[in-house]
């Protein structure tokens, strides 16, 4: 009995331990983003002159701006491809060239972003070499972007595929429906929580994404975290603070509505099948 | 599926074959291509693969930019220091994600959802930010620091930032799902008959997590400790914010060869390097996620 006791404070422990290990970094960030001092180790009373000044910083909000718009033109991108190649590697069976485009599909996740970034990079200015074409700018950080989103994308609808009850597409076909229809009242359906999930994925990632960006942008466009690492390369600043409170709000909003969204198609398809 | 017809399943495999074709497999193909030329001021600042003297064809390949690699002891160093650092992070990850990771097995219901949940939310936060959280807490003049001396546990601050303490917790503290996600999902499929067996068998706890525990649940933390070693190794934000002049790392040595230097052969001999020292972890990676159904 003392054993299970002694097992059950353990697991008490790790997981205050742990998760505080997790959560006290982001706590603290938010706590001195309403700190009235400018020393961001000094507390001098409650303020929100810092989400003032993050208001009319001009060049954050024209950072915001472009960050948004590669981050929703990216994850569209992704979200188109990244079915396909997910309906073509679960659907399809085999076909020449399977190994390698699974191959190509993976390895994004896992190869270092740095190299992602220069190696798309050295494509691009090959390309305007040759071709004049393209300056680099939104669209290439958005093309950059699809790139890895397509993969965590096609991962997600594989996995929900996988799960996915072929006898209502068969029975569809059977009462005469056209594969079309059965795609898109069905199938598409049936997946769409991969589909939101993986929408939001690739639109997270590319919004958080710094490396690449780096790399493949142009003195034109200048993302978010481009503009937030310049800043935070010359000390802490509490503007980037209440930034950072800003986004964390906005991603726990997105993540809220996901997470209710699944779990509302979650309860419609159970009402459906007995 | 019947109904794709021949156009259909073209467009399908074709269109995200063309585009990673296009945009991962013929970049690192110029990488590597890049990485044989030398260096020029120009725009592109290499000189070409091919060329037309007048006479003909010709072509320039040259291994000067391997030869500095191995020549010259910053790059070894560099290398060394990103396996290094990768591994301390793979281990410490390891050792503190797995009570998280067993704990949240354990839990049922509803509490197992939300602890779940709550590990993979920071990884939808920004990564930048998450890691720039530590600068405030680490500085000299920072939050623990001053905690301590508060205390009067210490009298003087301690050198917590810009070392490769700094940047092993940073790696932790970044990598940290990667690793429990993983562990969890094998934890979680472990058959409590058999550890009830090992136990009604006479076999101590300890003895149960050594010999049947540790075993079943190796698939996880081989695959875990993939997750976090191959991306530690590549890192670049963490070394650069929290780093300093001794803790060198390979992504860092990239990132000034190449904005810095703007020598984009030898950064692009430092990438193919790299990615063979990587090819191992990554392929065997790329099999587990192949194999793990995403959660």
């Amino acid at each position: 009995m003392s054993q299970d006791r002694g097992e059950a404070l353990f697991r008490i422990a790790a997981l205050v331990l742990g998760l505080g290990f997790l959560y006290a970094p982001i706590v603290l960030l938010i706590l001195y983003s309403f700190n009235a001092s400018r020393l961001v180790t000094v507390w001098g009373g409650f303020s929100a002159r810092w989400y003032g000044e993050l208001i009319s910083n001009a060049s954050f909000r024209a950072a915001a701006a472009t960050s948004l718009e590669v981050a929703v033109m990216a994850a569209s991108l992704s979200l188109v491809l990244g079915t396909c190649a997910g309906f073509g590697l679960s659907r399809l069976g085999r076909f020449p060239g399977r190994g390698l485009f699974g191959f190509a599909l993976l390895a994004p996740l896992v190869v270092p972003e740095i190299i992602l970034g220069l190696s798309l990079l050295l494509l691009f200015v090959a390309s305007e070499t040759w071709f004049g074409w393209p300056g680099r700018g939104i669209l290439t950080i958005t093309v950059a972007h699809a790139t890895f989103g397509i993969c965590f994308v096609s991962v997600l609808v594989r996995a929900q595929l996988a799960g996915f009850d072929r006898s209502v597409e068969e029975a569809a076909l059977d009462l005469g429906a056209r594969p079309w229809t059965v795609m898109t009242r069905i199938t598409l359906p049936g997946i769409s929580p991969a589909l939101v999930s993986g929408w939001l994925l690739a639109f997270t990632l590319s919004l958080d994404d710094l490396v690449i960006a780096s790399f493949v942008s142009g003195p034109s466009a200048t993302t978010l975290p481009m503009a937030v690492f310049s800043s935070v390369r010359l000390g802490v600043s509490p503007e980037v603070n209440a930034l950072a409170t800003v986004f964390l709000g906005l991603v726990l909003v997105l993540v809220a509505l996901a997470g209710w969204l699944m779990a509302r198609e979650e309860r419609r398809r159970r009402a459906i099948s007995p | 599926m019947a109904g794709f017809g021949r156009i259909g399943r073209l467009l399908l495999i074709g269109l995200p074959f063309l585009w990673l074709g296009l945009f991962f497999l013929a970049p690192l193909l110029i990488v590597l291509k890049i990485s044989l030329a030398d260096s020029v001021i120009g725009l592109p600042p290499y000189t070409p693969l091919i060329y037309d003297d007048g006479n003909g064809l010709r072509w320039h390949v040259t291994l000067t930019n391997f030869a500095l690699l191995a020549e010259d002891s910053l790059y070894l160093r560099a290398y060394l220091g990103s396996l290094g650092n990768a591994a301390l992070a793979t281990a410490f990850c390891l050792v503190a994600g797995y009570p998280i990771a067993y704990a949240i097995a354990r839990a049922r219901g509803f509490w197992r959802r939300s602890l779940l949940f709550l590990v993979v939310l920071p990884f939808w936060t920004s990564f930048l930010i998450r890691v720039y959280a530590w600068i405030a807490i680490l500085k000299p003049n920072g939050l623990l620091n001053n905690f301590l001396m508060g205390l009067g546990l210490i009298e003087a601050p301690l050198p917590l930032l810009n070392n490769q303490f700094s940047v092993v917790l940073g790696m932790v503290y970044s990598y940290l799902p990667f690793m429990i996600l993983p562990l969890y999902g094998s934890l979680s499929a472990l058959d409590q008959t058999t550890l009830e067996a090992a136990a009604d068998l006479g076999a101590r706890p300890l003895r149960v997590f050594v010999d049947v525990i540790l075993p079943l649940t190796f698939p996880g933390i081989a695959a875990g400790s993939l997750l976090v070693f191959v991306p530690a190794v590549g890192e670049f934000v963490i070394p650069d914010l929290l780093g300093g002049p001794d803790t060198l790392m390979i992504g860092k040595v990239l990132w000034d060869e190449f904005f810095s230097n703007r020598d984009w052969p030898v950064a692009s001999a430092v990438a193919v390097v790299l990615v063979a020292a990587l090819a191992i972890p990554i392929v065997a990676a790329q099999r587990f996620l192949q194999r793990e159904r995403p959660a």
